[in-house]
Protein backbone atom coordinates (compact mmCIF):
# COMPACT_ATOMS: atom_id res chain seq x y z
CA UNK A 1 0.00 0.00 0.00
CA UNK A 2 1.24 3.47 -0.83
CA UNK A 3 -1.15 5.66 0.89
CA UNK A 4 1.03 8.94 0.71
CA UNK A 5 0.92 8.36 -3.60
CA UNK A 6 -2.79 7.69 -3.27
CA UNK A 7 -3.36 11.01 -0.92
CA UNK A 8 -5.96 8.84 0.59
CA UNK A 9 -4.13 7.88 3.80
CA UNK A 10 -6.95 7.39 5.81
CA UNK A 11 -8.51 4.70 3.23
CA UNK A 12 -6.65 1.55 3.63
CA UNK A 13 -7.23 -1.29 0.75
CA UNK A 14 -9.19 -3.38 2.89
CA UNK A 15 -12.67 -4.74 2.23
CA UNK A 16 -13.65 -0.95 4.47
CA UNK A 17 -11.55 1.01 2.98
CA UNK A 18 -12.38 -0.12 -0.86
CA UNK A 19 -16.39 0.41 0.09
CA UNK A 20 -15.39 3.75 1.18
CA UNK A 21 -13.65 4.16 -2.36
CA UNK A 22 -16.71 2.87 -3.72
CA UNK A 23 -19.67 5.19 -1.96
CA UNK A 24 -17.57 8.35 -2.79
CA UNK A 25 -16.27 7.34 -6.22
CA UNK A 26 -19.42 4.70 -7.57
CA UNK A 27 -21.79 7.18 -9.02
CA UNK A 28 -19.15 9.41 -10.52
CA UNK A 29 -17.73 6.51 -12.54
CA UNK A 30 -21.13 5.05 -13.64
CA UNK A 31 -21.81 8.88 -15.08
CA UNK A 32 -18.85 8.84 -17.35
CA UNK A 33 -19.07 5.33 -18.19
CA UNK A 34 -22.97 5.60 -19.18
CA UNK A 35 -22.53 9.33 -20.94
CA UNK A 36 -20.08 6.89 -23.24
CA UNK A 37 -21.51 3.87 -23.76
CA UNK A 38 -24.92 5.53 -23.93
CA UNK A 39 -26.39 2.81 -21.86
CA UNK A 40 -26.77 2.99 -17.74
CA UNK A 41 -27.20 -0.94 -17.66
CA UNK A 42 -23.86 -1.75 -19.37
CA UNK A 43 -22.06 0.91 -17.21
CA UNK A 44 -23.91 0.13 -13.67
CA UNK A 45 -23.00 -3.76 -14.52
CA UNK A 46 -19.05 -2.73 -15.61
CA UNK A 47 -18.20 -0.69 -12.85
CA UNK A 48 -19.70 -3.04 -10.26
CA UNK A 49 -17.65 -5.90 -11.61
CA UNK A 50 -14.53 -3.27 -11.42
CA UNK A 51 -14.87 -3.55 -7.58
CA UNK A 52 -15.10 -6.82 -7.06
CA UNK A 53 -11.81 -6.69 -9.23
CA UNK A 54 -10.72 -4.23 -6.63
CA UNK A 55 -11.50 -6.58 -3.52
CA UNK A 56 -9.72 -9.26 -4.96
CA UNK A 57 -7.06 -7.63 -6.09
CA UNK A 58 -6.30 -3.62 -3.98
CA UNK A 59 -5.49 -6.08 -0.84
CA UNK A 60 -2.97 -7.72 -2.55
CA UNK A 61 -1.53 -5.67 -4.77
CA UNK A 62 -1.78 -2.35 -2.97
CA UNK A 63 -3.90 0.62 -3.29
CA UNK A 64 -3.80 2.51 -7.15
CA UNK A 65 -2.83 5.71 -7.05
CA UNK A 66 -6.02 7.19 -8.26
CA UNK A 67 -8.49 4.59 -7.13
CA UNK A 68 -11.57 5.91 -9.35
CA UNK A 69 -9.19 6.22 -12.40
CA UNK A 70 -8.19 2.35 -11.91
CA UNK A 71 -12.01 1.39 -11.70
CA UNK A 72 -13.03 3.45 -14.77
CA UNK A 73 -10.29 1.67 -17.05
CA UNK A 74 -10.88 -2.12 -15.59
CA UNK A 75 -14.78 -1.12 -16.05
CA UNK A 76 -14.06 -0.22 -19.38
CA UNK A 77 -11.85 -3.15 -20.31
CA UNK A 78 -15.05 -4.95 -19.33
CA UNK A 79 -17.64 -3.15 -21.27
CA UNK A 80 -15.40 -3.56 -24.52
CA UNK A 81 -15.79 -7.26 -23.84
CA UNK A 82 -19.31 -7.28 -23.36
CA UNK A 83 -19.86 -5.04 -26.59
CA UNK A 84 -17.27 -7.53 -28.16
CA UNK A 85 -19.72 -10.60 -27.30
CA UNK A 86 -23.21 -8.61 -27.63
CA UNK A 87 -22.91 -6.01 -30.68
CA UNK A 88 -22.88 -5.94 -34.60
CA UNK A 89 -19.24 -4.75 -36.32
CA UNK A 90 -19.80 -1.06 -37.25
CA UNK A 91 -21.72 -0.10 -33.85
CA UNK A 92 -18.80 -2.27 -31.96
CA UNK A 93 -16.30 0.15 -33.77
CA UNK A 94 -18.26 3.26 -32.86
CA UNK A 95 -18.81 2.71 -29.18
CA UNK A 96 -15.42 1.38 -28.66
CA UNK A 97 -13.96 4.66 -30.20
CA UNK A 98 -16.09 7.04 -28.04
CA UNK A 99 -15.02 4.77 -24.63
CA UNK A 100 -11.88 5.29 -25.91
CA UNK A 101 -12.06 9.22 -26.12
CA UNK A 102 -14.09 9.41 -22.95
CA UNK A 103 -11.23 6.90 -21.04
CA UNK A 104 -8.60 9.32 -22.40
CA UNK A 105 -10.47 12.60 -21.31
CA UNK A 106 -10.88 10.82 -17.92
CA UNK A 107 -7.18 9.78 -17.60
CA UNK A 108 -5.92 13.44 -18.36
CA UNK A 109 -8.10 14.89 -15.67
CA UNK A 110 -6.75 11.86 -13.58
CA UNK A 111 -3.81 13.56 -13.11
CA UNK A 112 -5.22 16.54 -11.21
CA UNK A 113 -5.12 15.62 -7.80
CA UNK A 114 -8.61 17.43 -6.84
CA UNK A 115 -10.83 15.43 -8.71
CA UNK A 116 -9.29 12.12 -10.27
CA UNK A 117 -12.38 11.90 -12.94
CA UNK A 118 -14.60 14.28 -14.35
CA UNK A 119 -18.48 14.47 -12.67
CA UNK A 120 -20.73 14.14 -15.48
CA UNK A 121 -23.73 13.41 -13.01
CA UNK A 122 -25.02 16.77 -14.26
CA UNK A 123 -25.78 15.25 -18.01
CA UNK A 124 -27.01 11.67 -16.14
CA UNK A 125 -29.50 13.45 -14.06
CA UNK A 126 -30.03 15.63 -17.43
CA UNK A 127 -30.75 12.13 -19.49
CA UNK A 128 -33.17 10.21 -16.06
CA UNK A 129 -35.13 13.40 -16.08
CA UNK A 130 -35.71 13.70 -19.90
CA UNK A 131 -39.67 14.57 -20.97
CA UNK A 132 -39.07 11.43 -23.26
CA UNK A 133 -39.44 8.95 -20.67
CA UNK A 134 -42.86 8.80 -18.16
CA UNK A 135 -42.87 11.12 -15.21
CA UNK A 136 -43.16 7.84 -12.62
CA UNK A 137 -39.99 6.47 -14.57
CA UNK A 138 -37.97 9.75 -14.37
CA UNK A 139 -38.82 9.10 -10.50
CA UNK A 140 -37.77 5.71 -10.15
CA UNK A 141 -34.88 5.93 -12.94
CA UNK A 142 -33.51 9.48 -11.00
CA UNK A 143 -33.63 7.54 -7.38
CA UNK A 144 -32.48 4.73 -8.24
CA UNK A 145 -29.34 5.80 -10.79
CA UNK A 146 -28.12 9.00 -8.73
CA UNK A 147 -29.64 8.09 -5.14
CA UNK A 148 -28.37 5.36 -2.27
CA UNK A 149 -32.16 3.70 -2.20
CA UNK A 150 -31.95 0.15 -3.35
CA UNK A 151 -35.10 -0.87 -5.65
CA UNK A 152 -36.84 -2.22 -2.69
CA UNK A 153 -37.29 0.97 -0.83
CA UNK A 154 -37.94 2.90 -3.03
CA UNK A 155 -41.00 0.65 -4.00
CA UNK A 156 -41.83 0.74 -0.55
CA UNK A 157 -41.74 4.63 -0.47
CA UNK A 158 -43.99 4.32 -3.93
CA UNK A 159 -46.49 2.04 -2.64
CA UNK A 160 -45.90 -0.71 -5.69
CA UNK A 161 -44.30 -4.03 -5.32
CA UNK A 162 -40.77 -4.23 -6.26
CA UNK A 163 -41.15 -5.92 -9.26
CA UNK A 164 -43.26 -3.21 -10.78
CA UNK A 165 -40.42 -0.65 -9.68
CA UNK A 166 -37.65 -2.78 -10.73
CA UNK A 167 -39.63 -2.90 -14.48
CA UNK A 168 -40.04 0.65 -14.20
CA UNK A 169 -36.23 1.37 -14.21
CA UNK A 170 -35.20 -1.68 -16.44
CA UNK A 171 -37.31 -0.09 -18.75
CA UNK A 172 -36.69 3.68 -18.96
CA UNK A 173 -33.13 2.54 -19.12
CA UNK A 174 -34.03 0.74 -21.91
CA UNK A 175 -35.66 3.40 -24.02
CA UNK A 176 -32.58 5.67 -22.78
CA UNK A 177 -30.33 3.05 -24.98
CA UNK A 178 -32.74 2.51 -27.97
CA UNK A 179 -34.21 5.98 -28.21
CA UNK A 180 -30.56 7.37 -27.58
CA UNK A 181 -31.80 9.85 -25.36
CA UNK A 182 -28.57 11.98 -24.62
CA UNK A 183 -26.19 12.30 -21.61
CA UNK A 184 -25.88 15.81 -22.25
CA UNK A 185 -26.53 19.13 -20.44
CA UNK A 186 -29.24 20.83 -22.71
CA UNK A 187 -28.41 23.67 -25.21
CA UNK A 188 -29.16 27.07 -23.58
CA UNK A 189 -32.25 27.54 -25.77
CA UNK A 190 -33.84 24.47 -23.76
CA UNK A 191 -31.85 24.81 -20.60
CA UNK A 192 -34.58 26.68 -18.32
CA UNK A 193 -37.26 24.12 -19.51
CA UNK A 194 -35.39 20.66 -18.82
CA UNK A 195 -34.34 22.40 -15.35
CA UNK A 196 -37.36 22.64 -14.28
CA UNK A 197 -38.55 19.16 -15.64
CA UNK A 198 -35.39 18.04 -13.35
CA UNK A 199 -36.70 19.96 -10.59
CA UNK A 200 -40.39 19.13 -10.93
CA UNK A 201 -38.81 15.14 -10.45
CA UNK A 202 -37.15 16.21 -7.27
CA UNK A 203 -39.88 18.13 -5.70
CA UNK A 204 -42.09 14.90 -6.74
CA UNK A 205 -39.79 12.82 -4.90
CA UNK A 206 -39.89 15.17 -1.97
CA UNK A 207 -43.18 15.46 -1.76
CA UNK A 208 -44.13 11.52 -1.91
CA UNK A 209 -41.72 11.13 1.48
CA UNK A 210 -43.44 14.38 2.55
CA UNK A 211 -47.25 13.22 2.63
CA UNK A 212 -47.02 9.48 1.77
CA UNK A 213 -50.23 8.60 -0.39
CA UNK A 214 -51.47 6.20 2.19
CA UNK A 215 -50.32 3.74 5.14
CA UNK A 216 -49.45 5.00 9.24
CA UNK A 217 -46.37 7.10 8.30
CA UNK A 218 -47.01 10.42 7.42
CA UNK A 219 -43.40 11.27 6.21
CA UNK A 220 -40.85 8.62 4.83
CA UNK A 221 -37.67 10.56 6.20
CA UNK A 222 -35.51 8.77 4.23
CA UNK A 223 -37.17 9.53 0.73
CA UNK A 224 -37.02 13.44 2.06
CA UNK A 225 -33.28 13.34 2.64
CA UNK A 226 -32.62 11.52 -0.19
CA UNK A 227 -34.30 14.56 -2.45
CA UNK A 228 -32.65 17.23 -0.22
CA UNK A 229 -29.38 15.72 -1.37
CA UNK A 230 -30.06 15.12 -4.83
CA UNK A 231 -31.45 19.30 -5.08
CA UNK A 232 -27.59 19.87 -2.87
CA UNK A 233 -26.06 17.76 -5.70
CA UNK A 234 -27.79 19.67 -8.78
CA UNK A 235 -27.04 22.81 -7.48
CA UNK A 236 -23.32 22.37 -6.47
CA UNK A 237 -23.19 21.07 -10.21
CA UNK A 238 -25.17 24.56 -11.58
CA UNK A 239 -24.34 26.84 -8.80
CA UNK A 240 -26.38 29.70 -10.73
CA UNK A 241 -29.74 28.42 -10.91
CA UNK A 242 -31.59 30.62 -8.92
CA UNK A 243 -34.47 27.29 -9.74
CA UNK A 244 -32.47 25.11 -8.37
CA UNK A 245 -31.63 27.04 -4.83
CA UNK A 246 -35.24 27.87 -5.00
CA UNK A 247 -36.15 24.28 -5.03
CA UNK A 248 -33.62 23.34 -2.23
CA UNK A 249 -34.75 26.26 0.00
CA UNK A 250 -38.37 24.88 -0.85
CA UNK A 251 -37.65 21.57 0.94
CA UNK A 252 -35.50 22.68 3.11
CA UNK A 253 -38.34 24.83 4.50
CA UNK A 254 -41.11 21.87 4.40
CA UNK A 255 -38.31 19.68 6.03
CA UNK A 256 -37.85 21.82 8.78
CA UNK A 257 -41.26 21.41 10.17
CA UNK A 258 -41.10 17.95 10.21
CA UNK A 259 -41.08 17.04 13.50
CA UNK A 260 -43.89 19.33 14.76
CA UNK A 261 -46.20 18.19 11.83
CA UNK A 262 -47.25 15.30 13.80
CA UNK A 263 -48.08 14.63 17.71
CA UNK A 264 -46.76 12.29 19.95
CA UNK A 265 -49.56 9.60 18.99
CA UNK A 266 -48.69 10.36 15.43
CA UNK A 267 -51.48 12.77 14.82
CA UNK A 268 -51.39 15.69 12.22
CA UNK A 269 -51.16 18.88 13.31
CA UNK A 270 -51.98 21.99 11.54
CA UNK A 271 -49.38 24.82 10.51
CA UNK A 272 -51.56 27.13 12.93
CA UNK A 273 -51.41 24.41 15.83
CA UNK A 274 -47.71 23.45 15.66
CA UNK A 275 -45.08 24.21 18.21
CA UNK A 276 -43.09 26.44 16.41
CA UNK A 277 -40.15 25.63 19.32
CA UNK A 278 -40.15 22.06 17.59
CA UNK A 279 -38.72 23.32 13.82
CA UNK A 280 -35.66 23.08 12.97
CA UNK A 281 -33.99 26.73 13.07
CA UNK A 282 -31.24 25.66 11.40
CA UNK A 283 -32.31 24.58 8.29
CA UNK A 284 -34.44 27.26 8.14
CA UNK A 285 -32.02 29.99 8.33
CA UNK A 286 -29.98 27.81 5.82
CA UNK A 287 -33.47 27.96 3.51
CA UNK A 288 -33.64 31.55 4.17
CA UNK A 289 -29.87 32.50 2.76
CA UNK A 290 -29.81 30.25 0.40
CA UNK A 291 -33.45 32.15 -0.98
CA UNK A 292 -31.28 35.78 -0.96
CA UNK A 293 -28.45 33.81 -2.86
CA UNK A 294 -31.25 32.95 -5.80
CA UNK A 295 -33.16 36.02 -5.71
CA UNK A 296 -29.36 37.78 -6.26
CA UNK A 297 -29.68 36.71 -9.57
CA UNK A 298 -33.02 38.24 -10.37
CA UNK A 299 -34.54 35.17 -12.50
CA UNK A 300 -37.77 35.07 -10.46
CA UNK A 301 -39.32 31.19 -11.28
CA UNK A 302 -42.15 29.49 -9.15
CA UNK A 303 -39.82 27.31 -7.22
CA UNK A 304 -38.23 30.49 -5.54
CA UNK A 305 -41.91 31.85 -5.54
CA UNK A 306 -43.20 28.87 -3.40
CA UNK A 307 -40.33 29.34 -1.31
CA UNK A 308 -40.72 32.17 -0.69
CA UNK A 309 -44.20 31.60 0.15
CA UNK A 310 -43.12 28.52 2.62
CA UNK A 311 -40.52 31.24 3.95
CA UNK A 312 -43.10 33.39 5.48
CA UNK A 313 -44.45 30.96 7.60
CA UNK A 314 -41.53 29.95 8.98
CA UNK A 315 -40.50 33.50 9.85
CA UNK A 316 -43.64 34.19 11.75
CA UNK A 317 -43.06 33.95 15.19
CA UNK A 318 -47.05 32.62 16.09
CA UNK A 319 -49.34 30.97 13.59
CA UNK A 320 -51.41 34.84 14.50
CA UNK A 321 -48.09 36.67 13.18
CA UNK A 322 -48.86 35.27 9.73
CA UNK A 323 -48.28 37.91 6.66
CA UNK A 324 -51.18 36.37 4.62
CA UNK A 325 -51.97 39.69 2.59
CA UNK A 326 -47.97 38.91 1.54
CA UNK A 327 -48.35 35.11 0.95
CA UNK A 328 -51.63 35.85 -1.41
CA UNK A 329 -49.75 38.40 -3.61
CA UNK A 330 -46.59 35.66 -3.71
CA UNK A 331 -49.77 33.26 -4.64
CA UNK A 332 -50.78 35.80 -7.13
CA UNK A 333 -47.25 35.93 -8.50
CA UNK A 334 -46.91 31.64 -8.57
CA UNK A 335 -50.53 31.72 -10.34
CA UNK A 336 -49.36 34.35 -13.05
CA UNK A 337 -46.46 31.70 -13.66
CA UNK A 338 -48.27 28.15 -13.30
CA UNK A 339 -51.81 28.62 -14.04
CA UNK A 340 -53.15 25.89 -12.32
CA UNK A 341 -56.31 24.50 -10.05
CA UNK A 342 -54.12 23.66 -7.26
CA UNK A 343 -52.44 26.90 -6.73
CA UNK A 344 -55.08 28.91 -7.49
CA UNK A 345 -56.80 26.53 -4.36
CA UNK A 346 -54.16 27.65 -2.13
CA UNK A 347 -54.25 31.13 -3.56
CA UNK A 348 -57.78 31.12 -2.33
CA UNK A 349 -57.16 29.64 1.14
CA UNK A 350 -54.44 32.72 1.50
CA UNK A 351 -57.35 35.22 0.09
CA UNK A 352 -59.52 33.90 2.96
CA UNK A 353 -56.84 34.42 6.06
CA UNK A 354 -55.98 37.71 4.71
CA UNK A 355 -59.41 39.01 4.35
CA UNK A 356 -62.34 37.64 5.35
CA UNK A 357 -63.09 34.00 4.97
CA UNK A 358 -66.07 34.55 2.36
CA UNK A 359 -64.01 36.34 0.10
CA UNK A 360 -61.48 32.90 0.29
CA UNK A 361 -64.49 31.23 -0.61
CA UNK A 362 -65.71 33.74 -3.27
CA UNK A 363 -61.83 33.25 -4.70
CA UNK A 364 -62.34 29.73 -4.68
CA UNK A 365 -65.65 29.81 -6.54
CA UNK A 366 -64.40 31.99 -9.28
CA UNK A 367 -60.71 30.52 -9.67
CA UNK A 368 -61.01 26.90 -9.26
CA UNK A 369 -62.49 25.41 -12.40
CA UNK A 370 -65.84 23.77 -11.75
CA UNK A 371 -65.62 20.00 -10.45
CA UNK A 372 -61.82 20.31 -11.52
CA UNK A 373 -60.55 19.45 -7.99
CA UNK A 374 -63.47 17.25 -6.96
CA UNK A 375 -60.99 14.02 -6.24
CA UNK A 376 -58.45 16.31 -4.78
CA UNK A 377 -59.25 15.91 -0.82
CA UNK A 378 -57.33 19.50 0.24
CA UNK A 379 -59.65 21.21 -2.09
CA UNK A 380 -62.34 19.86 0.50
CA UNK A 381 -60.61 20.36 3.66
CA UNK A 382 -60.17 23.69 1.87
CA UNK A 383 -63.38 24.59 1.67
CA UNK A 384 -64.41 23.11 5.03
CA UNK A 385 -62.11 25.36 6.64
CA UNK A 386 -63.52 28.46 5.09
CA UNK A 387 -66.68 27.08 5.62
CA UNK A 388 -66.36 26.71 9.03
CA UNK A 389 -64.47 30.29 9.87
CA UNK A 390 -67.37 31.92 7.68
CA UNK A 391 -70.28 29.81 10.48
CA UNK A 392 -71.48 27.97 7.64
CA UNK A 393 -71.26 24.38 9.81
CA UNK A 394 -73.18 22.06 6.90
CA UNK A 395 -71.28 23.26 4.17
CA UNK A 396 -68.07 22.25 6.40
CA UNK A 397 -69.19 19.01 7.95
CA UNK A 398 -70.12 18.06 3.91
CA UNK A 399 -66.99 18.84 2.84
CA UNK A 400 -64.98 17.38 5.50
CA UNK A 401 -67.11 14.18 5.32
CA UNK A 402 -66.04 14.02 1.24
CA UNK A 403 -62.53 14.92 2.24
CA UNK A 404 -62.12 11.85 4.82
CA UNK A 405 -63.56 10.24 1.88
CA UNK A 406 -60.66 10.60 -0.65
CA UNK A 407 -57.43 10.45 1.68
CA UNK A 408 -55.95 6.88 2.31
CA UNK A 409 -53.18 8.31 4.83
CA UNK A 410 -54.03 7.06 8.56
CA UNK A 411 -52.52 10.32 9.89
CA UNK A 412 -54.95 12.30 7.67
CA UNK A 413 -57.86 10.35 8.34
CA UNK A 414 -57.56 10.69 11.84
CA UNK A 415 -57.22 14.50 11.82
CA UNK A 416 -60.23 14.70 9.36
CA UNK A 417 -62.11 12.75 11.17
CA UNK A 418 -61.71 15.57 14.15
CA UNK A 419 -62.23 17.92 12.26
CA UNK A 420 -65.78 16.85 11.08
CA UNK A 421 -66.41 16.04 14.70
CA UNK A 422 -65.47 19.47 15.40
CA UNK A 423 -67.49 20.99 12.61
CA UNK A 424 -70.70 19.35 14.39
CA UNK A 425 -70.35 16.01 12.08
CA UNK A 426 -69.96 12.73 12.82
CA UNK A 427 -67.26 11.33 15.03
CA UNK A 428 -64.99 8.66 13.70
CA UNK A 429 -65.36 6.54 16.85
CA UNK B 1 -28.65 6.83 -36.09
CA UNK B 2 -31.99 7.41 -37.84
CA UNK B 3 -35.40 8.12 -36.24
CA UNK B 4 -38.84 8.04 -38.38
CA UNK B 5 -41.16 10.76 -37.82
CA UNK B 6 -44.74 10.06 -38.09
CA UNK B 7 -47.46 12.68 -38.89
CA UNK B 8 -50.75 12.28 -37.42
CA UNK B 9 -53.56 14.59 -38.55
CA UNK B 10 -56.96 14.56 -36.70
CA UNK B 11 -60.08 12.78 -38.74
CA UNK B 12 -61.49 16.06 -39.54
CA UNK B 13 -58.75 16.77 -41.40
CA UNK B 14 -59.42 14.29 -43.85
CA UNK B 15 -60.13 16.12 -46.63
CA UNK B 16 -58.04 19.02 -47.59
CA UNK B 17 -59.09 21.17 -50.72
CA UNK B 18 -56.69 21.61 -53.41
CA UNK B 19 -55.92 24.99 -52.83
CA UNK B 20 -55.17 24.47 -49.00
CA UNK B 21 -52.90 21.67 -49.96
CA UNK B 22 -50.78 24.04 -52.43
CA UNK B 23 -50.44 26.95 -50.41
CA UNK B 24 -48.95 24.50 -47.80
CA UNK B 25 -46.45 23.17 -49.91
CA UNK B 26 -43.75 26.15 -49.94
CA UNK B 27 -43.63 25.19 -45.70
CA UNK B 28 -42.94 21.32 -46.64
CA UNK B 29 -40.50 22.15 -49.42
CA UNK B 30 -38.43 24.63 -46.77
CA UNK B 31 -38.62 21.69 -44.22
CA UNK B 32 -37.04 19.11 -46.44
CA UNK B 33 -34.51 21.83 -47.93
CA UNK B 34 -33.54 22.45 -44.29
CA UNK B 35 -33.21 18.47 -43.56
CA UNK B 36 -31.04 18.19 -46.84
CA UNK B 37 -28.85 21.19 -46.05
CA UNK B 38 -27.93 19.33 -42.18
CA UNK B 39 -27.42 15.94 -44.29
CA UNK B 40 -30.15 14.82 -42.21
CA UNK B 41 -32.69 13.92 -44.46
CA UNK B 42 -32.82 10.53 -45.44
CA UNK B 43 -36.59 9.49 -46.83
CA UNK B 44 -39.81 10.96 -47.07
CA UNK B 45 -43.66 10.27 -47.89
CA UNK B 46 -47.08 11.57 -47.71
CA UNK B 47 -49.74 9.11 -47.55
CA UNK B 48 -53.35 9.16 -48.56
CA UNK B 49 -55.95 9.47 -46.13
CA UNK B 50 -57.27 6.27 -44.78
CA UNK B 51 -60.75 6.22 -47.45
CA UNK B 52 -58.21 4.39 -49.98
CA UNK B 53 -56.95 2.06 -47.47
CA UNK B 54 -57.08 -1.85 -48.22
CA UNK B 55 -56.40 -4.19 -45.51
CA UNK B 56 -54.94 -7.61 -45.35
CA UNK B 57 -55.35 -10.30 -43.03
CA UNK B 58 -55.29 -13.82 -42.70
CA UNK B 59 -58.59 -15.87 -41.50
CA UNK B 60 -58.39 -19.76 -40.63
CA UNK B 61 -55.24 -19.94 -43.10
CA UNK B 62 -56.69 -18.03 -45.93
CA UNK B 63 -55.70 -14.32 -46.82
CA UNK B 64 -58.71 -12.40 -46.72
CA UNK B 65 -59.32 -8.57 -48.70
CA UNK B 66 -60.90 -5.84 -46.27
CA UNK B 67 -62.10 -2.24 -47.49
CA UNK B 68 -60.96 0.47 -45.42
CA UNK B 69 -59.03 1.29 -42.43
CA UNK B 70 -58.24 -1.59 -39.64
CA UNK B 71 -60.06 -0.13 -37.14
CA UNK B 72 -61.89 3.24 -36.31
CA UNK B 73 -59.17 5.69 -34.78
CA UNK B 74 -58.99 9.19 -34.02
CA UNK B 75 -55.92 10.11 -35.67
CA UNK B 76 -54.57 8.90 -39.13
CA UNK B 77 -51.03 8.59 -40.08
CA UNK B 78 -50.26 11.30 -42.93
CA UNK B 79 -47.19 11.08 -43.99
CA UNK B 80 -43.28 10.16 -42.53
CA UNK B 81 -39.79 11.39 -42.88
CA UNK B 82 -36.68 9.11 -41.99
CA UNK B 83 -34.08 11.94 -40.79
CA UNK B 84 -30.29 10.93 -39.44
CA UNK B 85 -29.59 12.34 -35.98
CA UNK B 86 -27.22 11.81 -33.47
CA UNK B 87 -29.50 11.80 -30.52
CA UNK B 88 -33.14 11.33 -30.21
CA UNK B 89 -32.71 15.75 -28.96
CA UNK B 90 -31.31 16.04 -32.59
CA UNK B 91 -34.40 14.12 -33.93
CA UNK B 92 -37.09 16.09 -31.45
CA UNK B 93 -35.20 19.07 -32.99
CA UNK B 94 -36.40 18.16 -36.37
CA UNK B 95 -39.54 16.95 -35.15
CA UNK B 96 -40.46 20.01 -33.60
CA UNK B 97 -39.89 22.25 -36.93
CA UNK B 98 -42.11 20.28 -39.40
CA UNK B 99 -44.82 21.81 -40.85
CA UNK B 100 -47.57 19.08 -40.27
CA UNK B 101 -46.55 19.78 -35.92
CA UNK B 102 -49.09 23.36 -37.03
CA UNK B 103 -52.22 21.63 -38.25
CA UNK B 104 -54.60 21.90 -35.45
CA UNK B 105 -55.00 18.68 -33.45
CA UNK B 106 -51.68 17.10 -35.21
CA UNK B 107 -48.96 14.98 -33.24
CA UNK B 108 -45.91 13.78 -34.08
CA UNK B 109 -44.45 10.62 -33.31
CA UNK B 110 -40.42 10.42 -33.24
CA UNK B 111 -39.18 6.63 -33.50
CA UNK B 112 -36.16 5.06 -33.45
CA UNK B 113 -35.33 3.34 -36.36
CA UNK B 114 -33.64 -0.17 -35.54
CA UNK B 115 -30.62 -1.04 -37.88
CA UNK B 116 -30.16 -4.03 -39.04
CA UNK B 117 -26.38 -3.65 -40.57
Amino acid sequence: MRPSRCGLSSISADPEGIEACFRRDAGRCVAVLARALGDIDRAEDAIGDAYVTALERWPREGFPRHPAAWILTTARRRAIDALRRDRRGSEKQVLAARLDTAMRDAAEVADDEMSEIPDERLELIFACCHPSLQLEMRIALTLRTLGGLSTEEIAAAFLVPAATMAQRIVRSKRKIREAKIPFDVPPASRLSERIDDVCTVLYLIFNQGYVATAGAALARTDLCNEAVRLARVLNALMPAEPEVLGLLALMLLTHARRDARVDESGALVTLEEQDRSRWDRSMIDEALAVLERAARHRRQGPFQVAGAIASMHCIARTAADTDWRTIAALYDCLFEMTPSAVVALNRAVAVGFATEPRDGLAALDATVGEGLLDDYYPYHVARAELSLRAGDRATARSSFARALHLTRNEAERAFLGKRLADAGGPSPG
Amino acid sequence: MQYMILIYSPNDAMDVSPEDFAESMPAWEAYGNMLRERNAFVSAAPLAPPTSATTLRVKDGKTVTLDGPFAETKEWLGGYYIVNAATLDEALEYAGKCPGLQMPNAAIEVRPVIDLG
